[in-house]
């Protein structure tokens, strides 16, 4: 699979003018000889991450995004090619709105929507102020490409160690990560604290689980907030095969082998031992009250 | 190998965890010079910055972060002597100038303030102090609509959270690549840009009276207070400080003053009427 991150850098709330620079970046991709499989954007990649209210105005139907997506692929790739997108916007679902990341199909004459994700975990402290305007997403789901089983989760999401973990066990062999991380964090040696965050949680997560790690950065400053780009691909073993820089725009160019998947699972069964275990610790009774309050009790009223 | 002889092992002592002010400054330099490129030349198609240079550190860094993100021909320095400024002040702004090889303007503001003050015979130091800061905005901000270019400001942290300035005077430009670096984390900035080391190496002082200098004023070191306002914004109260090597009557007059100044740290107060109260209801991004 032949995989490009495209680490944009939107102009604050001009849709329009970023889909045209989108459309270069299309154009530029499929202008190389050999056909790329699957293009990553960020989070809030057509907006910018920090709107406020401005959310409202700028909130899109998936399905209409999806439609524009494809048809400015068509008429930019020139070719009869089929790819697929994954993209973080803010989703505008009849009046709901979400931090969202759609996985799309586009061929020739047809897109689909293969999965939508909405962000779960709403960073809503410090800086962040996400669950002020937005609902939240309510499940992790792992989903069926062409290429193998994915995941979506979008930045905080993959914060939280139970999220990349759920979504191992649901098949995941990839997990893509939509980001818009402002950077803080001066002590570092050359590196931002946040980035380097970044970089040892996802290295911990290809590890622990052996999946891939398509992980994409918004970049460029908003409002003295700078986002820190710093898209990576991450191999099942941990290994950084590209990063990308902190501020500036780049697309990372990478040949994805999903077999390294089936590799490193069986040097490290990590995820083997997690699936033979899971009943227990599922089944914790100090876990339960609070399962059954949250999870379980929901599920007896459904 | 480990025995079981009583006593006999050595033993290491954890450190407090403690807030840390170390910086790597060259990807401060590099993040800053990003953060004025990004937010002059991008987002407000601004190729010219205006910055006050007062002979101070502060200032100077800002300059030298302006002169390397948009080149110093694209950097107006602009020293604005009062009659009574201390003639130190001037040269080592010049030298700053020499240093970077910007542009630079010296415009007295005496005539300017003393003909405001002559009607006021009974104003204090802290009166005329602020006068002169705020007819040095004034200059400031008619020179960048004279030159093309944005008034950059030079506020650092510090001064900002203990409200050592003047409210709508030294923290009215537009942007601010100082205000989220503590005043000990300047200077280790100017070091690395090479800032004159007379300029780094003085007492800092704001130059509104003869002799005045800013840990005198405060009541406190920059060191001192640094380390503390660093421990309180993450939340320590005031023994979990002092148990850290300060005296509580330190900690105690650092929290005073960021207290009394939550106020200059804001747009005014504006009386809240209705649902879509600007900045209350109705809330966009700067840079939307």
């Amino acid at each position: 699979m032949k995989l490009a991150i495209l680490q944009f850098k939107p102009r604050k709330g001009e849709i329009d003018a970023n889909l045209a620079v989108l459309g270069e970046a299309f154009a530029q991709l499929a202008g190389e000889e050999k056909d790329y499989d699957l293009i990553v954007l960020p989070e809030a990649a057509l907006t910018g991450y920090f709107l406020e209210g401005a959310v409202y105005e700028l909130a899109q139907d998936a399905e209409a995004l999806a439609a524009r997506l494809a048809a400015l692929w068509r008429e930019r790739s020139a070719k009869n090619r089929p790819v697929d997108i994954a993209i973080g916007f803010y989703e505008n679902a009849a009046g709901t709105y979400y931090n969202a990341a759609m996985y799309l199909r586009v061929t020739p004459d047809a897109h689909e929507i293969v999965h939508l994700h909405r962000k779960m975990f709403l960073a809503t402290y410090g800086v962040f102020d996400e669950e002020r305007f937005l609902s939240r997403g309510r499940r992790i789901q792992a989903f069926d490409t062409r290429f193998g089983r994915m995941a979506l989760l979008i930045c905080e999401d993959a914060w939280h160690a139970i999220m990349p973990t759920i979504a191992a066990i649901k098949g995941a062999r990839a997990l893509i990560v939509p980001s818009a991380s402002p950077g803080r964090g001066l002590a570092g040696d050359g590196e931002l604290e946040s980035v380097r965050y970044w970089r040892e949680i996802l290295h911990a997560y290809a590890v622990e689980h052996g999946v891939y790690i398509f992980y994409a950065g918004l970049a460029g400053f908003e409002g003295g907030k700078g986002m820190t780009g710093s898209s990576r691909v991450v191999d099942p073993r941990g290994q950084t095969l590209a990063e990308g820089p902190e501020l500036d725009a780049c697309v990372i160019r990478a040949e994805i082998d999903f077999r390294e998947v089936d590799l490193a699972r069986a040097s490290l069964p990590l995820l083997g031992d997690l699936n033979a275990v899971l009943p227990d610790l599922l089944l914790d009774e100090e876990l339960l009250p609070t399962l059954g309050r949250d999870v379980l009790g929901a599920k007896v009223q459904w | 190998m480990v025995t079981a002889t009583a006593g006999s092992l050595p033993v290491i002592d954890a450190a407090a965890s403690t807030p840390s002010l170390e910086i790597d400054p060259a990807l401060t330099a590099r993040w800053l010079e990003a953060f004025l490129r990004d937010e002059l030349l991008v987002r407000r198609g601004a190729h010219n910055a205006v910055v006050g240079l007062s002979g101070g550190v502060d200032s100077a860094v800002t300059a030298f972060l302006c002169a390397r993100a948009l080149g110093p021909e694209h950097l107006w320095a602009i020293r604005m002597p009062y009659r009574t400024s201390s003639p130190a002040s001037l040269s080592d702004a010049q030298s700053v100038v020499e240093a970077l090889g910007c542009n630079v303007a010296t415009i007295e503001i005496s005539d300017a303030v003393d003909g405001y003050l002559r009607h006021e015979p009974g104003s204090d130091a802290r009166r005329r102090g602020n006068v002169m800061a705020r007819t040095r905005m004034l200059v400031l901000f008619d020179q960048s609509v004279k030159l093309g270019a944005l008034p950059i400001g030079t506020g650092n942290k510090t001064e900002r959270l203990l409200g050592y300035f003047t409210w709508h005077a030294d923290d009215s430009p537009p942007l601010n690549p100082l205000g989220d670096l503590f005043k000990t984390q300047v200077w280790a900035l100017a070091r690395y840009l090479g800032v004159p080391a007379p300029i780094v190496d003085k007492a800092p002082s704001a130059d509104l009276e003869a002799d005045q200098t800013d840990e005198a004023d405060l009541g406190i070191s920059y060191a001192k207070a640094d380390v503390i306002l660093a421990s309180m914004l993450i939340g320590y109260d005031d023994e979990q400080i002092a148990s850290r090597g300060f005296a509580l009557d330190d900690v105690r007059l650092v929290r005073r003053r960021v207290d009394g100044t939550h106020w200059k740290r804001h747009l005014p107060t504006t009386a809240m009427l209705s649902n879509t109260a600007i900045n209350e209801f109705y809330l966009r991004p700067v840079d939307y």
